[in-house]
This record gives C-alpha cells, sequence and structure tokens, in this order.
C-alpha cells in the first residue's frame, strides 16, 4: 500500500503544494480518513459544554436515580443474593448506550446543515468517512460513558463478580451493541431532513425499545403478553448478556449464557450489515 | 481539452428551474467571470461542477471527467471555495487545515507542514489557534480559500469570493488568486460585482434565470451597449429635469442623480465642454462629470432589463478601490 510521500512545499501559494494522494477507494484511506473525522468529532465533544454535560451527567444521574427510586419494589422480586443496583447497571449501561445513539443522528443532521460538509464531500476523502468517523466518535464517548458509569456504581455497591475478562466482555457487549444501532440512527439522519426532527423521530424509536426491556425490571415481573414482546426486544437480549457477563445473572427464560450474548452478537452484525450500506448509500447519493 | 465542459445541464428543484440549460467551454488556465444577479443560478453551476448535485439532465466533465461517473477522480482535481464558507467551526484554524491536509491524503507531517505555511501566507498565524468560529468574515473566507489550496487544485472555484468582504480581505484575495492563474490554475469565479469580473476574469459570462445570456471579454459587453458617454452626476435629484432641458435630446437619466449624454461620433472633449457649459448656462451644481465608457452595470441593465444587484450606491468595488465609473 502506498502512503503519499509529501512534497515540501515552499511559502507560494500552490506552487510546489503536493498534489492530493491516491483517492478513497482503499480500505486505508477510509480507516486513516476515519480517523481524521472522529479526532474532529472527539474535539467538538470535550469543546462544547452542552455535550459534555449531556453525555455525563445524565447518564450517572440516571444510575443514582433508578438504583435508589426502584430498589424497594424490584429488588424483592429479584433472586436471593441478587442485589438491585447488580441488576441495574448492566441494563442501565445498555440503556444509556442506547439513548446515546440518537445524539449520533443529531451529531450528523447538524453536521449535513454546516457548510464543512460541502468540503468533505468536494474532496478526494473517502466519502464514508464522514459516517464511520462520527459512529465511531461516538463509539469513544460512549465507552468512556460507560466506564464513568460503573465507577459511580462502584461508589454504590455494584461489583462485577465474573472475572476481569468477564467485565470487559459486558462492557464490550454493550459498546458493540450501542454502534450497531448508532448506525440505524446514522441512517435516520440520512432520511428526515433536519436536526429537530432528526431528534424526535430518533426518540420515538428508542423510547419503546428501551422501556419495553428487561433494563429496569426482571421479565419475570411483567404481564403474560407483554413478557412475550419483551423478551424479543433487542434491548432486552443486550441487557440480559451484559448482566449474565457482569454478575452470571442469567433470566429463566435463557437455556445457557451464551444465548443472550451469542444473540447480542448476532442482532448488532445484522443491524450492521443492514444500515451500514443504507447509510453509506443514501450519503453518496445526497443532494 | 477544456478544464470544464458543460453540456445542455439543467437543474430543478422541485419546479423551481435553477439551470435552464447551460453550455459552457472553459479552456485550462482560463479565468471565466460567471456573473449574475441573486438567484441567478451561479451556485447552482458551481455545485454541480464541483460534484455536490447531479444535474437534472445534461452533462458536465471536468478535464474530460464526468462530474457523476467519475466523481472521485474529479475530486482529485478541484478546490472549491464556496459562498459559505466551508470550514469547521469548532476547531481552530490550524487544526482546520491540518484535518483537510490529511483528508487531501498527506501525511501526517506533510499536513502540519503545510497548514503552517498556508496559515503564514494568509496573514492568519495570530489567529491560528483561535476556534474558527472567532473569526472575522474575512479572516473566515482566508480560511476556507486556504483549506482549498493545501494541495494544489487544477481548477479553482470560487463563489462569490469577496461578497461582504472589507477591502483588505478582498484584496487579500484577488491577489492570490491572480498567484494561482499565474502557477497554471484554472479559475472559474462567480461574482455579482460587475467590476470584480472586469478587473480579474479573462471572460464572462453573464447569467440569469439559470440561463446563459451573454458571453464576451468586458470590453465585448461593453461594445454591446454603446460607445463612449458622458456623464454627469447632479447635487440633487431635484436638478434632473432642468438638466434634462438644457441638455437637450442626446441626453438620458440613468439614475435619479446621474444623466448620461452620448458621444455618438462626435469629438469627445468637445461634447464635454458642451456639456459642462450648457449646466453651467442653467445655474446646475454637479457633483462629478466626466468621459467614461459603460460600465458593466449598464450591460447589466440593458441584458437583463433589471438594475445589477449592489451596483448602485457606492459602486461596485474595483481591486484598487476606485469607483466603477472611469
Ligand atoms: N437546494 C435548493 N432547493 C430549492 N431551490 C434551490 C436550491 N438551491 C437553489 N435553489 C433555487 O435555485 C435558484 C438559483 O439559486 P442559486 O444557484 O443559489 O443562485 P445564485 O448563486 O446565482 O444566487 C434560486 O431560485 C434558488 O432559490
Ligand atoms: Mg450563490
Amino acid at each position: 500500500m502506498s502512503t503519499p510521500t509529501s512534497a515540501s512545499a515552499p511559502a507560494g501559494t500552490s506552487s510546489g503544494a503536493p498534489t492530493p494522494g491516491p483517492d478513497g477507494g482503499s480500505l486505508y484511506w477510509l480507516v486513516r480518513d476515519t480517523w481524521s473525522v472522529t479526532k474532529r468529532n472527539l474535539r467538538h465533544y470535550v469543546r462544547q459544554p452542552r455535550l459534555l454535560v449531556f453525555s455525563t451527567i445524565q447518564p450517572v444521574m440516571f444510575v443514582l436515580l433508578f438504583s435508589f427510586v426502584f430498589d424497594g419494589v424490584v429488588g424483592v422480586a429479584l433472586p436471593g443474593g441478587v442485589s438491585y443496583i447488580d441488576f441495574l447497571l448492566p441494563g442501565i449501561l445498555i440503556h444509556s448506550s442506547a439513548f446515546r445513539t440518537t445524539q449520533t443522528a443529531v451529531g450528523l443532521a447538524e453536521d449535513l446543515e454546516r457548510g464543512v460538509v460541502d468540503r468533505f464531500r468536494s474532496m478526494p476523502m473517502a466519502r464514508s468517512a464522514v459516517l464511520s468517523g462520527r459512529t465511531m466518535a461516538d463509539l469513544v464517548r460512549s465507552v468512556a460513558v460507560l466506564l464513568l458509569m460503573i465507577a459511580v456504581g462502584y461508589l454504590i455497591g455494584f461489583r462485577f463478580n465474573q472475572g476481569v475478562l468477564a467485565a470487559i466482555g459486558a462492557i464490550a457487549v454493550v459498546a458493540l451493541f450501542g454502534y450497531a444501532l448508532s448506525w440505524i440512527f446514522t441512517y435516520i439522519a440520512m432520511v428526515v431532513p433536519g436536526a429537530e426532527a432528526v431528534q424526535a423521530a430518533g426518540f420515538v424509536a428508542i423510547f419503546p425499545l428501551v422501556f419495553a426491556s428487561s433494563v429496569f425490571v426482571p421479565v419475570a415481573t411483567m404481564p403474560a403478553w407483554m413478557a412475550s414482546i419483551v423478551a424479543y426486544n433487542p434491548v432486552t437480549l443486550g441487557a440480559d448478556a451484559a448482566r449474565v457477563l457482569a454478575i452470571g445473572y442469567l433470566s429463566d427464560d435463557y437455556g445457557s449464557a451464551l444465548e443472550p450474548i451469542g444473540w447480542t452478537i448476532v442482532v448488532s452484525a445484522a443491524i450492521l450489515a443492514v444500515f451500514v450500506p443504507l447509510a453509506v448509500r443514501r450519503y453518496r447519493r445526497m443532494t | 481539452m477544456p478544464a470544464v465542459s458543460v453540456e445542455g445541464v439543467e437543474k430543478h428543484f422541485g419546479s423551481t428551474v435553477a439551470l435552464a440549460g447551460v453550455d459552457l467551454e472553459v479552456a485550462q488556465g482560463e479565468i471565466l467571470g460567471l456573473l449574475g444577479p441573486n438567484g441567478a443560478g451561479k451556485t447552482t453551476l458551481v455545485r454541480v461542477l464541483s460534484t455536490l448535485l447531479p444535474p437534472t439532465a445534461g452533462r458536465a466533465r471536468i478535464f474530460g471527467l464526468d462530474v457523476v461517473d467519475e466523481a472521485p477522480e474529479v475530486r482529485r482535481r478541484i478546490g472549491l471555495t464556496g459562498q459559505q464558507a466551508a470550514v469547521d467551526e469548532i476547531l481552530t484554524g490550524r487544526e482546520n487545515l491540518r484535518m483537510f491536509g490529511e483528508l487531501f491524503h498527506l501525511s501526517v507531517a506533510g499536513a502540519r507542514r503545510r497548514a503552517d505555511e498556508l496559515l503564514e501566507r494568509f496573514d492568519l498565524v495570530e489567529a491560528a489557534d483561535r476556534p474558527a468560529r472567532t473569526y472575522s468574515g474575512g479572516m473566515r473566507r482566508r480560511l476556507d480559500l486556504a483549506s482549498s489550496l493545501l494541495v494544489r487544485p487544477q481548477l479553482l472555484f470560487l463563489d462569490e469570493p469577496t461578497t461582504g468582504l472589507d477591502p483588505r480581505s478582498r484584496n487579500a484575495i484577488w491577489e492570490v488568486t491572480r498567484e494561482l492563474v499565474d502557477e497554471g490554475t484554472t479559475l472559474l469565479l462567480t461574482t455579482q460585482y460587475l467590476e470584480e469580473a472586469d478587473q480579474l476574469a479573462d471572460r464572462i459570462v453573464v447569467i440569469d434565470h439559470g440561463r446563459l445570456i451573454a458571453e464576451g471579454t468586458g470590453d465585448d459587453l461593453k461594445e454591446q451597449v454603446g460607445g463612449q458617454v458622458v456623464e454627469v452626476l447632479l447635487a440633487s435629484a431635484h436638478d434632473r429635469a432642468a438638466a434634462m432641458e438644457a441638455l437637450g435630446s442626446a441626453a438620458h437619466p440613468v439614475g435619479e442623480v446621474r444623466v448620461q449624454v452620448g458621444v455618438d461620433g462626435h469629438d469627445a472633449l468637445t461634447r464635454v465642454s458642451e456639456v459642462a457649459q450648457a449646466l453651467d448656462r442653467a445655474a446646475l451644481t454637479v457633483r462629478d462629470l466626466g468621459l467614461r465608457r459603460p460600465t458593466l452595470d449598464d450591460v447589466f441593465l440593458q441584458l437583463t432589463g433589471g438594475p445589477p444587484p449592489g451596483a448602485e450606491p457606492p459602486a461596485a468595488p474595483s481591486p484598487n478601490g476606485q469607483k466603477a465609473a472611469r
């Protein structure tokens, strides 16, 4: 793979200025361009207090709020030896990660309204790097927020109890699931015009998914008709997978621990297989 | 092979016809001025040519490459400085240039070096580490232009590069533009400033309602309107009727306080003195009186049947800061 030799450009306006490197067809350039756009987006987060606050304070608040509010009610429905914070935290990681993906859509929609995307689109960079750089930056941010939430969880009694590898696995499963969802929202940002509409559409899509799930309460406590729907909700799968890896809790609906984990990976891969090409094609064709 | 060749390009937005069939060729190394009022279709044409918008009908090629089918190849040859500055507002000037350099596939070190050079060249060193959002309009424009020049474009689009700029930034952009052309870059420049097109461009194409309605050098276009005139700038609009009467049938008004008298093959100097004497006899106060050729404003008026945008007052700026009238 050839990397471009950058010419030594004299101070002239363009004389001796380097010519562009090879176009963005190859995987090498896709990765490098994605990294350049990722850096840009991460700088945006760090420099915009609004985004920083939104993405850190809110999840921390949720951990504290839900653990204290629901403890008394849900705690009693849990099998012996499982505390509510242990039950809640893996679920709320998924919850927060799923919710944050609406921010992917909003960020992209705002980008599309910005002039800078015109420059990206007129340059010989890998086109889809605008999308992959956005989802990658959101993944980095998401992992940072997950770690923060876990730290807060530790302060109020949460403990991983399946070993270090399983703990890393729990975080990885949550991150993967969030990453896959963020591509759905990338696609939504491509088809819904305007940042505000995107935000509204995102919330409509994510709300039932997140709340009709096992994130906050065990499925067994729900009415039968609802439980049968909730069991197929991918958010339930993700929460159950994170839970099994984090604290070894497996609800009776599964035969083995591999089930929720395996299905979460399969569902995430399927979402990526469908929505990455859809979103990229849509972006390429955008006017 | 021409740098730009456009055949029957149309662009419709719903029922709005932004481009109604444009044919155009730009030779390599040429500076083409695309002149037209607001809403004429200038930006739309630039966006089609820079691969941002697919045309509804027709074909456009850049150095022989189709802007739709061979867009990636086209992008390797063009630079675009759009009407709205296309830079990242939150990143600093330096970070913007480094990022674009990387995305032009320079090495990371190469992008850094080139960014520093351009900051220097565009007089942005002091502001280099401030977010672009804090830049003035002129600084933002310069940063935007610098972002188009990280690698050397064979063809540069400048969409109203100086609209709304202070004279200093305008001069800087003009200067850079000339250097680029000296170095062999082809330039397609759009403008509403008639004098800008005349000063910078080798050839001017006038666009209105999505159609090209005239083309030629500034002089060619002026020929279409007619020869020299004596122009009188009155002190007050109330004097216009009196002035018209004093000057007789050769005079025609071109504004509230402006009257022109055709030279029409007479000796120009005699004509000037005749006009001066006639006004003097009528005891009219005059702010300015002189011989001049029609400006592109007049061309515009004649071609489009409407006054040129932003032409009066003050007259369109020119690079040396003088007024349009000569
Ligand atoms: N994205 C768009 N959607 C709808 N109409 C548009 C769009 N872009 C431009 N137009 C319309 O096309 C016409 C030409 O616009 P434009 O190319 O921006 O003109 P100019 O740059 O000469 O001022 C205008 O009537 C404008 O309203
Ligand atoms: Mg325009």
